[in-house]
């Protein structure tokens, strides 16, 4: 018997109770799309921490303040336990292969030009080497200088998108623009760098960290806070040396700070630990989406077994009509679970039309980046091929096993 | 040149178990039918006649006994080996027809050859082959009818052109004009007659005496035994006034 026989009668044997069919496969659509989607984040998300590698600039270290008891330590209060400009400036001094150092502090502030003003943006208050370390480009002008830091000079950098939502076209080196409450003048534009992690680089605008301390903090947490700065981030010359530095950091940090290594309120971590944080949650929504396609695609294979047992007592006569005319109950069998495989296989084409669809979704509607790899399709095929068997063997073998007799007898 | 047996049956038994009972269905049935022999099988109900066909038909295994269908005996033969057996050598026509409802009469034709295992024959030839059968017996322009579309005369046409299309050794008849008129019902013996005198052998099961007059040979069974055995002249046109009136 040829498969296109095969396949003609099994579609025949559907076709002939089309929303029963489709009903059957919902199991195995909602399981497919699952798969799809799932791996379509989890590859989003590599190819994201793939590029964050590249981007993030390389070989960084990040200080940063730890949440912990340590911060209502005896010292609180005190400008000691917070991480500080002036320890930046000691990291940078003191350490040997650091090749850079960069102190971000970030704040949100309403930027407004003529008319244009865009809401809550992200001011970065930041030191000369943020375009090495960070792997920023100048598009045009410059960026902030050790001259600007020294004077708290009120001058501003704009990322890209900023530069082109503010003046359009027309270059805006020179210009004034107000970043909150303070009139600063433009001096040099970022290139396009696009989202790293959760930081899109060109919705932002750099100003000299100490313009932050001196126009940005209110006086009475000024004096509480110091030079307090958020993130201290370090780049090493060499790679090997890493390790190596971190301890530094640490022991000096420890110092300044008077406390001990194992009570230091910072941690320094490498790019590699942060985005194994940024992993770990997406990982908990993967795995939620692999029990949804994992269970979908049991309940849809119970159904089409459901369904073929049905279709099995509703059609036992044409199994006996088939068998007096020749059918082997291989025949029988091949017939039941190519139409079983029918059901799966198309349940799962539309599982992936709804998967791919879903995937883009998630990306446009979801904020999440989604890739839909070929290989998914694949797997979700096969995995429905696979259900399809699976489930469909059990009904298959059964009208195999019918006797001739009482099938041409049934009614 | 006597023809040779098709069909030689050696002391054929059937027990079925129900429960704590034996029920004897066929008592030691011993049978031979020729090649191009024309058979009736008559009988009460209950006399074994439907167990007969089904063990003749390869639907079912006796429970003692020999069947030696065309030398082959398929008295012993699995499941899988009836089916092929019955795909080459058996045509059925039933009485209820079982023509497959959601298929045209085309379609309905083709389905032994869609079994067969070898000798694979092309779409299109295979498409010819079926409408010459339903040609054969008289359906012209009938192709796509589907059952439903079609009265019970030509739906029994169109098994009995299923039967023929594997060019089988045996024809197995079961009450072929149980549901019909008797208008149709002659034009179906008609149609077998028609073939016997072309050389088939058929074994019909019939509790019609009319229609066991246009078989050669009529045995009756009684309690699962063979009780007469009479071979009688074929009449070409068997008590013309009696069934034509």
């Amino acid at each position: 018997m040829k498969l296109s026989e095969l396949f003609g009668i099994a579609w025949e044997g559907i076709s002939r109770n089309k929303l029963r069919a489709l009903l059957t496969m919902l199991g195995v659509i909602i399981g497919v799309a699952a798969v799809i989607i799932m791996i379509a984040i989890s590859a989003g998300t590599e190819a994201t921490i793939a590029e964050n590698i590249q981007n993030l600039g390389t070989n960084l270290l990040f200080v940063t303040q730890s949440m912990g008891p340590q911060m209502v330590s005896r010292n609180a209060g005190m400008n000691m336990t917070f991480l500080s400009y002036d320890d930046a400036k000691a990291i940078s001094d003191s350490i040997s292969g650091v090749s850079g150092v960069v102190v971000e502090r970030d704040i949100s502030e309403l930027i407004k030009y003529g008319k244009t003003s865009i809401d809550g943006l992200s001011v970065v208050g930041t030191t000369p080497s943020y375009p090495q370390v960070r792997d920023v480009d100048q598009a045009s002008g410059r960026f902030i200088t050790q001259n600007d830091i020294d004077n708290s000079a009120k001058v501003v950098v704009l990322g890209y998108n900023t530069a082109q939502t503010l003046f359009g076209n027309t270059d805006p080196v020179g210009e004034k623009i107000y970043v909150g409450d303070v009139k600063l003048t433009v001096v040099g534009v970022m290139d396009k760098k696009g989202v790293v992690g959760n930081t899109d680089y060109d919705e932002r605008v750099y100003i000299p960290l100490t313009l932050v301390f001196d126009k940005y903090t209110f006086s009475p947490f000024a004096r509480v806070q110091g030079n307090m700065v958020g993130t201290i981030l370090v780049q090493v010359a060499n790679m090997d040396d890493m390790e190596n530095v971190i301890t530094q950091i640490q022991i000096l940090l420890a110092k300044r700070h008077e406390t001990t290594m194992d009570e230091l309120p910072f941690t320094v971590r490498t790019q590699e630990d942060i985005i194994a944080t940024q992993e770990s949650t997406t990982a908990a929504f993967r795995d939620l989406l692999a029990w949804v396609a994992g269970v979908s695609l049991v309940v849809g294979g119970i159904g089409i077994m459901n369904i073929m047992l049905v279709s099995v007592t509703e059609r036992t006569r044409e199994i006996g009509i088939r068998q007096a005319t020749g059918a082997t109950p291989g025949d029988i069998r091949g017939q039941f679970l190519t139409e079983a495989l029918l059901l799966s296989l198309t349940g799962g084409l539309i599982g992936v039309i709804v998967g791919v669809g879903g995937a883009w979704l998630f990306y446009y509607a979801g904020d999440m980046r989604t890739v839909v790899l070929p290989s998914s399709i694949i797997l979700a095929f096969v995995s429905a091929a696979i259900v399809g068997i699976f489930f469909g063997f059990y009904p298959a073998n059964m009208a195999a096993q019918l006797d001739p007799i009482e099938a041409l007898r049934h009614e | 040149m006597s023809d040779p047996s098709l069909i030689e049956l050696d002391q054929i038994s059937k027990i079925y178990q129900m429960g704590n009972v034996q029920v004897t269905a066929l008592d030691g049935i011993s049978l031979n039918v020729k090649a191009g022999e024309f058979l009736a099988i008559m009988g009460p109900s209950g006399s074994g006649k439907s167990t007969l066909m089904n063990i003749l038909g390869c639907l079912d295994r006796p429970t003692s006994g020999i069947y030696l269908l065309d030398g082959e005996d398929v008295s012993r033969m699995s499941r899988e080996q009836l089916a092929r057996i019955r795909n080459r050598k058996i045509g059925f026509i039933f009485q209820s027809y079982n023509l497959l409802a959601q298929a045209t009469a085309l379609q309905n034709v083709l389905m032994p050859i869609v079994y067969r295992r070898n000798g694979h024959i092309s779409t299109k030839d295979r498409m010819e082959l079926a409408h010459h059968a339903l040609c054969s017996v008289g359906l012209v322009d009938r192709d796509h009818h589907k059952p439903t579309e079609m009265s019970g005369g030509q739906q029994q046409r169109v098994a009995i052109a299923r039967a023929l299309i594997n060019s089988p050794a045996l024809v197995l008849a079961d009450e072929p004009t149980g549901n019909l008129d008797s208008h149709s019902g002659l034009e179906i013996m008609e149609i077998l007659q028609n073939l016997h005198s072309q050389g088939r052998t058929i074994v019909m099961i019939t509790h019609d005496a009319r229609n066991a007059e246009f078989a050669g040979r009529v045995i009756h069974l009684q309690d699962g035994k063979i009780g007469e055995d009479n071979h009688q002249a074929v009449m070409s046109k068997p008590s013309e006034a009696g069934i034509l009136s």
